[in-house]
């Protein structure tokens, strides 16, 4: 394994952490919105409030985390996609932005009122949306080079189809992935009138993430052949990362073992996403940037590989304190103790 | 090209996020410090006042840190939008203590999480407060690792640079460049100096507005009498940072000094306006600079002359070093009369008007934080990486930067509105003197 595998493999295990975390943190403000908005406010507010309320700052980490990242280890992304990134990653921070503090205030701050509940559930479909464009660039066609440096063509990119089956797919997938998940958090908390809510979203968005990562495939066919070509090689993957979408779907039907629905869905996801990752090899940005060329020096690679071990060795014991505290606790969970300051 | 106008935009940008996210990031760094004091102090003295001196502070804590996350987030990611092949280059060089950052604000994040959430969770109240020492530790080493990136703009090394590549590159020297010693310790302690004023300041309001609740008298002299020690600390260090300036970045002390002409026996000039290259109305103190800068006050002190026009700094700074020294030693000298006068029992300690100065300086505080940063960015210009790269190469391409600027700012102003209403309502609405009655804590020390 050379150092350069081995740094976009971090980043990419990373982002998918950001992926699954983030989406839940997404859905669940839109849940909560659309309930509100359906008049069953109260089915699901608490459960999602729970849930959020200790870990919403780590989520954001994930993100952070990703894009330093990249650019100690890939500092060429900070020219090509610094550049080219401006107008789509600034609206991207904005909206993150408003969306924490406002989680913030209305949650410690006590700031009530309905207008933020769908504020918050808004900008968690915006947010992944206006995200999801990097992966859009990152397929080419759409960045020239010009004397100046590189140039993002906007209207290209805003009438292409393979840019909106793109976003329809970080919907879905957010969707998706929210649902199942706060359908075991629900359960959990042994909030029956939660589950059932929850259970039926997740049936409902089951379909549409398969129909839209389908989209995806056929848009790539003509957008990009040549990544075309390398998905396909990999059907195997993607054929096990169905099978095991279609277990989640199995137990979420069934009504019984939401636990491992949930272990299938992160499965299912992280086999899509890495097969994803592996067949965009070895282009960080279709055609003019690879993860060879973008690479950092070998002295800094090593140290920033030394950090990350170290870093891991103090995060994961911490995380998993989180975990036990708050995800796996049941007092908590099903909210028989309230300790918040 | 238009590019000029792009780098304008860039400068401006950049320094509205860095003036905006410098306030809540300050907060952030010191405040877990004081909550934990405060907390300590309660534990061991038995005393409630303490207790809940620390939870009302970490209630408040929340919502500044919620802000410096996400203002910080943008930084971060404008760093790579606004100044892209500055960050290429940085990023091979200086990757480390930014990746490092994630880590602890990572770590702080956690267990930030964890503390909230576990008030009264433990019987033994000692693990509650261990929790909040990684949350400390996690919020201090942020501003430790981003204050090392800061420094190596002002002082890189670790690198050559051999027709235009960059080779030999060693991180661990990069991290440790000569300004960083002086540069790391003095954010960090001003950062304590400036929460201790800001709660004293708090403290002082609401003594003012009618409360004679032992509570806030406890307050105020247990954040005053940090701000008294921080603020000699930060005294010292600043003089340590003239001395590094004087050997590694002459160009700077000499235009915040408006020292023109290399000489020995410099003198300090203190305030003063310059009309045509002439200055005026100027405190002149025979020396010192020399002092400041070498420790003798013979020692020759280089001037502007010894550089080239396009590379010496706007000379405006000299305002800047005025503000920021003037309201330091202001904020040593108003702790001292307060610790002095409550030991002595001085009456005037005790009047609204002295109250009412102990409240600006909460204020001046993050004035002098300001006037700081910008001493420090504006005078490494006209570079970006000092003797390196200057900052008009650094900047995007991209022609859209006005229209951000625009939205960024809008961004900064809802969220500074949206904290402050959110800060007063949280702390008006539940008042200290309901929340003891609440926890029936109305007999704890009623002494300070």
């Amino acid at each position: 394994m050379t150092l350069e595998i081995i740094g976009i493999s971090v980043l990419w295990l990373f982002l998918f952490g950001y992926v699954i975390v983030a989406s839940i943190d997404f859905g669940a403000g839109f849940f909560n919105a659309y309930s509100t908005l359906r008049g069953k406010q109260n089915i699901l507010t608490k459960v999602i409030q729970r849930y959020l309320s200790p870990v919403w700052e780590v989520t954001n980490v994930f993100l952070v985390f990703f894009f330093v990242g990249i650019v100690g280890f890939f500092p060429k992304t900070a020219y090509y996609y610094g550049t080219t990134l401006l107008v789509p990653i600034s609206l991207g921070i904005i909206l993150l932005a408003i969306r924490g503090a406002y989680y913030a205030f209305t949650t410690y701050g006590g700031l009530k009122s309905k207008k933020y509940i769908y504020l918050y559930g808004l900008t968690g479909l915006i947010i992944p949306a206006s995200l999801s464009i990097v992966l859009t660039i990152s397929e080419g066609g759409f960045v020239t080079m010009e004397e100046y440096g590189p140039n993002l063509h906007y209207w290209t990119l805003f009438t292409s189809p393979l840019t909106w089956s793109i976003v329809f797919l970080s919907l879905t997938a957010v969707l998706y992935i929210s649902s199942v998940f706060l359908t075991w958090y629900a359960n959990q908390a042994k909030d029956e009138t939660a589950t059932n809510l929850m259970r039926i979203y997740a049936l409902c968005w089951a379909a549409p993430l398969i129909l839209t990562a389908v989209g995806i495939i056929v848009e790539l066919r003509s957008h990009n052949p040549e990544h075309y070509r390398q998905l396909m090689d990999l059907w195997w993957l993607f054929g096990l990362s169905f099978v095991l979408f279609a277990g989640t779907v199995y137990f979420i039907w069934k009504r019984k073992s939401y636990g491992i629905a949930v272990g299938l869905l992160i499965s299912q996801f992280l086999l899509a996403f890495f097969a994803y990752g592996i067949s965009h090899f070895p282009y960080l940005l279709y055609p003019f940037l690879t993860i060879y060329d973008g690479f950092t020096n070998k002295a800094m690679a090593i140290s920033l590989i030394i950090a990350f071990i170290a870093g891991l060795l103090l995060l994961i014991p911490s995380l998993i304190l989180l975990l036990r505290l708050f995800l796996f606790n049941k007092n908590y969970v099903e909210g028989k103790k309230v300790d918040n300051a | 090209m238009a590019n000029e106008e792009t780098v304008f935009f860039s400068r401006i940008l950049t320094e509205l996020t860095l003036s905006f996210h410098i306030i809540y990031a300050t907060i952030g760094v010191g405040i877990p410090l004081m909550i934990m004091i405060a907390q300590w102090v309660g534990i061991k003295k038995q005393d409630k006042h303490y207790i809940l001196l620390a939870r009302r502070w970490a209630r408040g804590f929340v919502i500044t840190v919620a802000v410096g996350v996400v203002t910080g987030t943008a930084i971060g990611l404008q760093l790579s939008l606004l100044w892209p092949n500055f960050m290429e280059l940085a990023g091979n060089v200086i990757a480390l203590p930014l990746f490092l950052e994630t880590f602890a604000f990572f770590f702080e994040a956690i267990f930030l999480g964890i503390y909230l959430y576990t008030w009264d969770r433990f019987e033994d109240q000692r693990k509650h407060l261990m929790l909040l020492i990684p949350v400390a530790l996690g919020a201090s080493f942020s501003a430790v690792f981003i204050t090392m990136v800061n420094a190596f703009m002002n002082s890189p090394q670790g690198f050559d640079i051999v027709n235009g590549q960059l080779t030999n590159i060693n991180p661990i020297v990069a991290v440790f460049n000569p300004s960083m010693p002086t540069k790391v310790s003095h954010v960090l302690i001003t950062a304590y100096m400036t929460c201790a004023f800001v709660l004293a300041s708090i403290g002082a309001i609401r003594l003012i507005k009618g409360s004679k609740h032992v509570y806030h008298k406890k307050a105020l002299f247990l954040t005053l009498k940090l701000g008294l020690l921080f603020s000699i600390v930060t005294a010292i260090l600043g003089d340590f940072s003239g001395k590094y300036l004087a050997e590694y970045q002459p160009e700077k002390l000499a235009a915040a000094e408006w020292h023109f002409e290399t000489q020995e026996g410099a003198p300090l000039l203190f305030y003063g306006v310059l009309e045509n290259g002439q200055v005026k109305y100027a405190i002149t103190i025979p020396y010192a600079l020399s002092i400041l800068a070498h420790l003798k006050p013979n020692a020759e002190v280089i001037g502007l002359d010894q550089f080239p026009n396009d590379e010496e700094p706007p000379l405006y700074i000299h305002y800047l070093f005025d503000i920021m020294v003037t309201i330091g030693m202001l904020m040593v000298f108003i702790a001292f009369i307060y610790c002095i006068g409550t030991w002595r029992k001085w009456r005037f300690v005790l009047s609204n008007w002295f109250k009412w100065i102990i409240v600006l300086g909460g204020p001046l505080s993050i004035l002098a934080i300001e006037a700081g940063w910008w001493l420090d960015e504006v005078g490494r210009q006209p570079w970006i990486l000092r003797g390196i790269m200057k900052t008009k190469d650094a900047a995007t391409t991209n022609t859209h930067v006005d229209t951000m600027l625009i939205l960024f700012a809008g961004l900064y102003l809802i969220l500074g509105i949206g904290s402050i209403v959110v800060l007063t309502r949280m702390f008006r609405k539940n008042t200290v003197e309901q929340e003891l009655a609440d926890h029936g804590l109305e007999k704890a020390g009623d002494s300070l």
